[in-house]
């Protein structure tokens, strides 16, 4: 059974974030990156499966700078075999990345079973990758996951939708699924996994190597900037027991026609 | 010259600080109110394979280097210096079995620590010696196929939950440092009556008892080295262990100024955040270099003992210098967070109360610069 995931490397959630000067992007050079979260949850997944599969090969992969490969290194520290890195800058869009993974997950000779990633990255919250990545791949895919449960070759998932339900759809593999907070705990990459993991086999691929040109963008960035400051907050005095109830009205009012949220 | 660390010690670095994040400091208040012994961190720990780094690759161990071992101390004790208490101490006890025990003494006494969950305890401390280390009054009596121990350890940490202590006694007190021997004891032997534990001041998590060994018999094979020997592996074992502690002072240090930081910029008097006032620029300042200085000894205190090189000054500089820091920067996080920094609401308090052991235990302060001086004017 051959297992893709799909990770990303995003800013740590505490980096302080500079558009450049030209708004194309934001500042990377001081950014420490972490995989993002909700990869995670796609990782672990992969190696329950494998845990469940001894002969299941987990593969991650990743587009994006060389100049870090700490996520690539975290996931085959927690336990996937291999990884596959396609070289390409921070900031390509949603439909240029799937393309890559497609085009990594070709070159890498092996038919995916089941690709999972995570149901957006923390970066762009774009929540696109894994759905383009399915129908380039033809394959059917199922997003927002808190639950899988692999029965020969179909998987049972569970995804949330509005209001806390859930849905539960089986789905035949080969499979491409998007997780979400909640589909498992992440182990920790333990210190004999970040030693072994120095031994693991990366391969790394150029953008035209897995046939993505500049033509194949379609999304611009062109104004990056931080959004406005928030104003101070408000504070109500309302030690006075008398004068409890009328401050009270005042907040739920502004709450209504100021902040909106009632 | 290098001063960077390498991509799999910042890979280490990472898993650990993640871990002290997640896993120590959500729980270190709690533990340390209530004295709760952090056996569930400790365990989490070991499984990561954050515990014992002092054991060689042969035995099992993961072949860490010292500055691999302090790295992992400092963020382990930016989680809590008083849960980094216990799990030190493993290290401190079983890295006399790595610098004077033999292949068989290493392969029975150590690798069981890297195949399951064991706790281990150093016992030097008496009493009525601390400092004097020499002095010691624990007798080791040759009993014909075994040794006999008699005598009070005080302070020992982790006593009431060791697998294995390290034991130092004479086998003759007139002949003083020459006497001085170290045997390996285990946790269950008949004869060892442990204490009641200390209620302590700081590290309140970490369990510290009196322990008395009453005619407690071990095989002569678990004799580090030969009789007489022990102060020798002891001396050899502070050099690798003072940057190790050195290394947790450096952990809460580091940890109260990122804590000062933070609220630097959020607490507002006078109409702007603290963090614009001069006075209080200059507190964070001195942390950041005390910090800096502090580390960088720690590092090459520990960089020494991997090149083999005799380290004994620079560890003392390492362990003062970074334990002092770290009792003024606790002591400055305070000051910042003013009366909050008072109260058990907020956690600069229990850094400030934490940061005093570690200018005390593994030598204080002051003997710290007796050694310095030695050094320096012999
Ligand atoms: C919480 C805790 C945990 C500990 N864990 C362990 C452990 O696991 N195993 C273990 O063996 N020990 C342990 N210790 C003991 C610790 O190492 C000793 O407390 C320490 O070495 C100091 O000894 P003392 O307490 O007897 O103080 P003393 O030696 O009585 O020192 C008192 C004061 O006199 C000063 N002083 C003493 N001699 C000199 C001198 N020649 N010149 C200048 N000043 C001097 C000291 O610096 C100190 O300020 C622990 C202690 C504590 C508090
Ligand atoms: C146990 C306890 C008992 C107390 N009892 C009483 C009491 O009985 N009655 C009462 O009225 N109050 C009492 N207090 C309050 C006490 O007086 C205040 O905590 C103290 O004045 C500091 O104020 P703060 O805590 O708000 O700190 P902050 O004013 O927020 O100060 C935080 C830090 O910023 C520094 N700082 C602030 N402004 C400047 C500046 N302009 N330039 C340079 N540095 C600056 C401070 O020195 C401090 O280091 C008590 C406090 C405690 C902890």
């Amino acid at each position: 059974m051959n297992i893709f995931v799909c990770v990303k490397q995003v800013p740590d959630t505490e980096t302080k974030i500079i558009p450049t000067s030209d708004g194309s992007f934001i500042e990377t050079a001081s950014i420490k990156w972490i995989m993002n979260p909700y990869d995670e949850f796609a990782v672990e997944q992969a190696l329950l499966v494998k845990a469940a599969n001894p002969a299941a090969n987990v593969t991650v992969i990743r587009v994006g700078s060389v100049k870090d490969t700490e996520a690539l290194r975290t996931a085959m520290a927690m336990g996937a075999d291999d990884a596959a890195l396609v070289e390409a800058g921070d900031n390509l869009d949603s439909y240029s990345i799937a393309k890559a993974l497609k085009g990594a997950i070709e070159k890498s000779g092996k038919k995916p079973d089941i690709v999972l990633a995570g149901k957006q990255a923390i970066d762009d919250d774009a929540l696109q990758v894994p759905q383009i990545l399915a129908e380039m791949l033809g394959l059917p895919s199922v997003s927002v996951i808190v639950g899988f449960e692999l029965n020969g070759s179909t998987v049972k998932v569970k995804r949330e939708i509005e209001g806390g339900a859930l849905e539960v759809y089986e789905v035949a593999t080969p499979v491409v699924l998007a997780a979400n907070k909640g589909l498992n705990t992440p182990r920790y990459a333990s210190l004999p996994g970040i030693m072994k993991a120095k031994k693991k086999p990366m391969a790394q691929y150029s953008l035209a190597d897995v046939g993505v040109s500049d033509a194949d963008r379609r999304v611009k960035y062109s104004g990056f900037k931080l959004p406005p400051e928030k104003p101070a907050g408000k504070k109500f005095d309302a030690t006075d027991a008398a004068k409890q109830k009328e401050v009270v009205a005042q907040v739920v009012g502004l709450l209504r026609t100021e902040a909106k949220v009632l | 010259m290098d001063f960077s660390l390498t991509s799999e010690q910042r890979e280490i670095r990472e898993l650990a600080l993640k871990f002290a994040r997640n896993e120590m400091i959500p729980l270190a208040q709690k533990y340390d109110d209530e004295g709760t012994y952090p056996k569930d961190v400790f365990k989490k720990a070991w499984e990561l394979g954050l515990i014992n780094t002092c054991i060689p690759a042969e035995y099992g161990g993961s072949g860490f280097s010292s500055v691999d071992g302090i790295i992992i101390g400092e963020c382990l004790a930016y989680g809590c210096m008083g849960m980094n208490t216990s799990f030190m101490a493993n290290d401190l006890a079983l890295l006399p079995i790595v610098i004077g025990g033999n292949d068989a003494q290493k392969k029975k006494f150590l690798t069981p620590f890297t195949t399951e969950f064991r706790i281990a305890s150093f016992a030097l401390t008496e009493p009525g010696n601390g400092s004097d280390a020499g002095g010691i009054r624990t007798t080791i009596k040759d009993g014909g196929d075994h040794w006999i121990i008699n005598g009070d350890k005080m302070w020992i940490t982790n006593a009431g939950y060791a697998d294995l202590f390290v034991v130092y006694g004479t086998i003759d007190p007139a002949l003083k440092h020459k006497g001085i021997s170290a045997v390996i004891v285990e946790g269950k032997t008949p004869g060892i009556e442990l204490g009641k534990k200390e209620d302590k001041m700081g590290h309140r998590s970490s369990d510290t008892r009196g322990v008395k060994f009453n005619n407690v018999k071990v095989p002569k094979e678990n004799m580090l080295g030969k009789p007489g020997e022990g102060w020798a592996i002891a001396m050899s074992t502070l050099d690798h262990s003072r940057p190790l502690v050195a290394s947790s002072a450096l952990g809460g240090a580091q940890h109260a100024m990122d804590l000062s930081i933070q609220y630097a910029k959020e607490r507002v008097q006078f109409g702007v955040p603290i963090a614009k006032h001069q006075a209080v620029q200059f507190m964070i300042a001195e942390m950041g270099m005390k910090i800096e200085a502090a580390r960088l000894l720690v590092h090459k205190a520990a960089w020494l003992c991997d090149q083999g090189e005799r380290n004994t000054e620079v560890a003392s500089y390492a362990k003062a210098f970074a334990s002092d820091s770290c009792m003024q920067i606790t002591t400055d996080a305070v000051q910042i967070y003013g009366g909050y920094g008072y109260s058990k609401e907020y956690p600069v308090e229990k850094l400030m109360r934490d940061a005093k052991l570690i200018q005390i235990y593994e030598g204080t302060s002051q003997i710290q610069r007796l050694v310095m001086a030695r050094e320096l004017l012999k």
